[in-house]
């Protein structure tokens, strides 16, 4: 029997033991990174502290963008998700730190992406088409769309432009309208900031993002409940359980 | 170095559905069965259990147990004068790995085809002339309801499908759906409850003159014992149940329904993280020997079978077919061919309907948790002077209410900003949405075949996928949608949205993963893969199972008909094959 801890999604398959004998089991297996061979005969494999849980954010500090990168993505998300009385804004939710957490780990380096080559440009339809790892496309568009915004609009950089001027130059890059240098597709990149912003706005807190689950009281979902059915007749009445995560909620916890 | 194992009697190439019914099935006929599927082992308290299940980010947007395409993608363009690229990111379907595959994360929509349905080709040229079909390739399916029927039925068993029986034995039941086809027995379960949104959507219909009734489940109603002895529980409507696995054993997944059971049997092994690369055949061509298959960590083995039943998703076994040299390949320029021919998929639109007054609690959801119409679909209505054939079902549907996937916005509003966070915040409780789910009908340029380009990890061409909707579809669409909408406006909403399908295909946004055809089943060698038994005319000790047997896909989920399909091949190969192995129809 191969034991494992739960930091088994970190293995990676050359360096596994290949168990094979009847019954033996190795649950080492990642939707991610692959896992070793097994066979499987006359059992149904389970192995005992093997739950492929999540695993929570640590830490406040970036890691992955430089100081200039994080002013950019601090100034881009609260543009796509501001913040107002009706509901918090993805900057004061966490959304810099959550996309940083991501850029550092598998889908940065465009985990479960394929990104061999060749690489001409396609249509519309055919999706995503660059050689950019997330990881790669973000550096290389930050840099690429600071750059235009000194040589054309006069300022140091996209932070520096106040809020109208930031909403048109978001604006440009999702009409795609702004060449930029450096082979970025600035659609491109756009669409993933956008969709990278909302997932961690709205993900579960352990991510990084929807900080105190804020997005989730503004919209009214109570989150990872897993039973429902004594509401399912209650037709149009309010649920009013308050948001929980993978880790409760405060009211769970002495203060 | 390539390692001989010893042989076995019948290998299955992939481990979902149809892989777990085909080794159940001939490991109680006695057959030795080795399954080989190239994804992990996946079980329910370890890989989806409820304390963690229901996470979006990690399992619909970071493809946590869907297939990496690092390792394996696919090609795509919507026509051959287009260069295919890549996909390299999944969007518009997701393909499935693993240890029951799509089967652990599919939303339990369970269906039968309308017995017109598996006539398109003659039903149709025969009530509205030759003309109706004349741009497109759709055919005869060479299997009828009334064959398929019972198994049918044995997968309903098998899931514990929970529903309400709209035809028994030709008898129209109220309450069902009037326009399927007989069936033999009430459904093992009664329906689930409805939530308020398909229950506006039965009321509105009602009063419309149409016959709603309870989408058919494999989200199960009640507690419930399979004949296999497997034990399912009660769904509670938690709402993350397609893109992901139900850590509650309510939904019928290969894990809940079959794998309890085959996985203690001494004939039968699966070994898991094994990539068949081709099937190997004899000199002649005429029988495969075996498969040739590598592992995970980069050995190499040649298991040689009596049998070799390709189990894998469609892409997969069409691919398999190519590579291996199995039939003719289909060419789009002369018609010639059959493998990669028809390639079908669905064909989607949607209406999102607002309310002020009407709390709708999206939330609370499962995956085939809706109330439905069946008047347009298939053959139901009238097709003449409309310019197409086929339909759709219309779902007044919720399976959840996942904030970063499922908030709709009134028509204009911008996709971000305050004006998006503000639609976001007042809609996300007051809205649901009508599903419009319509048939894909095959026409000559939609084909698979291998790129020239573009390689997998193990330096095999990948498969390149070519379509676009056919006009027949997109017209068939937008009278659905019409049709949907004026469902929607006897509501009484404040507004709603009409998601019409527009343009050409597109990789990017989800539709559905209900791929079809290619390698399609027919009466004869000329026109199709496969026969009626799956069995390929070529070299007839090899089956090829799933949706790459239907020459064209229906206004319905595939799943229920793959598994009919699966059971009466598994049945031929039972009764009559292993007793003297060869063609199973002779043309």
């Amino acid at each position: 029997m191969v034991k494992v801890n739960l930091s088994r999604r970190r293995l990676l398959v050359v360096g596994a033991t290949v168990a094979t004998a009847s019954g033996a089991l190795a649950a080492i297996h990642d939707g991610e990174l692959g896992a070793p061979p097994q066979t499987v005969r006359g059992t149904v494999p389970w192995e005992e502290g093997a739950a492929d849980a999540p695993r929570e954010v640590a830490g406040i500090d970036f890691k992955f963008f430089t100081n200039e990168e994080l002013v950019f993505i601090e100034a881009a998300i609260e543009r796509l998700i501001p913040s107002d009385p009706v509901g918090p804004g993805a900057l004061e939710s966490g959304v810099a730190i959550f996309l940083d957490r991501q850029l550092l780990g598998p889908y940065g380096r465009g985990d479960h992406f394929f990104l061999g080559g060749p690489w001409p440009k396609g249509t519309p339809q055919q999706g995503y088409q660059s050689r950019f790892s997330p990881a790669q496309l973000y550096r290389a568009a930050i840099a690429a769309i600071d750059k235009h915004v000194a040589a054309k609009l006069g300022a140091p950089g996209f932070a520096k432009l106040d809020a109208n001027a930031q909403d048109g130059l978001l604006k440009a890059l999702a009409k795609n309208d702004l060449p930029l240098e450096g082979g970025v597709d600035g659609k491109t990149f756009f669409d993933m900031l956008l969709q990278n912003t909302k997932e961690g706005y709205f993900s579960d807190p352990i991510y990084g993002g929807n900080k105190g689950m804020g997005a989730w009281k503004m919209i009214g979902f109570p989150g990872a409940h897993y039973d429902y059915l004594e509401w399912v007749e209650r037709h149009g009445e309010p649920v009013p359980y308050p948001p929980v995560g993978f880790k409760g909620r405060p009211g769970w916890r002495e203060a | 170095m390539v390692t001989k194992l010893k042989a076995v009697d019948a290998v299955l190439v992939g481990f979902g559905w149809t892989g777990a019914i085909l080794g159940q099935q001939l490991c109680d006929a006695g057959l030795n069965v080795l399954a080989l599927e190239r994804g992990p082992w996946r079980d329910t308290p370890t890989d989806f259990a409820t304390g963690f299940a229901q996470d979006e980010l990690r399992y619909m947007w970071r493809h946590h147990l869907f297939q990496n395409l690092a390792d394996d993608t696919l090609t795509i363009r919507n026509n051959i004068r287009q260069e295919a690229l890549p996909m390299r990111r999944m969007g518009s379907f997701l393909l499935g790995t693993g240890v029951g595959s799509g089967g652990v994360h599919w939303n339990g929509q369970i269906w039968r085809f309308l017995p017109s349905d598996f006539l398109t080709r003659s039903h149709n040229e025969r009530r509205y002339g030759k003309k109706a079909v004349q741009d497109l390739t759709v055919q005869d399916w060479g299997v009828t309801y009334e064959e398929l029927e019972p198994y049918y039925d044995q997968f309903d068993q098998l899931c514990g499908t929970s529903g309400k029986a709209g035809n028994l034995n030709g008898r129209i039941q109220p309450g069902g759906n009037p326009f399927e086809g007989a069936r033999s027995k009430e459904y093992p379960n009664p329906p689930m409850k409805q939530t308020y949104g398909p229950t506006l959507f039965g009321e509105a219909a009602a009063k419309l003159g149409y016959h709603p009734f309870p989408h058919p489940t494999g989200n199960l109603s009640q507690p419930y014992v399979n004949p296999l002895g497997a034990q399912l529980g009660a769904c509670t409507y938690c709402g993350f149940c397609e893109k992901f696995g139900c850590g509650n054993y309510s939904k019928a997944s290969p894990q809940t329904t079959i794998l309890p059971y085959l996985l203690l049997k001494p004939n039968f092994t699966l070994k898991t993280e094994c990539e068949v690369l081709r099937v190997e055949l004899s000199a002649d061509r005429t029988r495969a020997t075996g498969v040739t298959f590598v592992n995970s960590a980069g050995e190499e083995f040649f298991q040689p079978a009596e049998m070799v039943i390709l189990s894998a998703y469609v892409l997969q076994n069409v691919r398999l077919l190519l590579l291996s040299g199995i039939g003719k390949p289909y060419d789009p320029t002369t018609g010639e061919g059959v493998v990669g021919k028809n390639y079908a998929y669905q064909t989607m639109s949607s209406v999102n309907v607002f309310f002020d007054d009407k709390i709708i609690n999206p939330f609370i959801g499962a995956g085939a948790l809706a109330t439905v119409i069946d008047e347009f679909n298939g053959d139901n209505f009238d097709h003449s002077g409309k310019g197409f054939i086929g339909g759709a079902y219309i779902a007044g549907m919720v399976t959840g209410g996942r904030p970063i996937e499922m908030i709709y916005t009134p028509q204009g509003t911008p996709a971000w900003g305050m004006e998006w966070k503000h639609a976001a915040a007042k809609n996300y409780l007051r809205s649901f949405n009508l599903s419009i789910h319509g048939s894909s009908m095959s026409q000559r340029g939609n084909y698979l075949d291998l790129d020239p380009t573009y390689r997998d990890i193990h330096g095999r061409p990948m498969l390149r996928m070519t379509f676009d909707f056919p006009e027949n579809d997109i017209g068939m669409s937008n009278f659905l949608t019409d049709r949907a909408a004026e469902v929607a406006r006897a509501m009484n909403p404040r507004e709603i949205k009409l998601n019409r399908r527009v343009g050409s295909w597109s990789v990017t946004p989800y539709q559905t993963t209900h791929n079809t055809g290619g390698a399609i089943m027919g009466t004869n060698p000329r026109e199709s893969v496969i026969n009626k038994y799956l069995q390929s005319w070529d070299v007839p000790n090899v089956f090829s199972m799933g949706a790459g047997a239907f020459p064209q896909n229906a206004g319905y989920n595939p799943t229920g008909t793959v598994a009919a399909l699966a059971y009466q091949a598994a049945h031929a190969i039972i009764s009559q094959y292993i007793k003297k192995p060869g063609p199973l129809v002779q043309e």
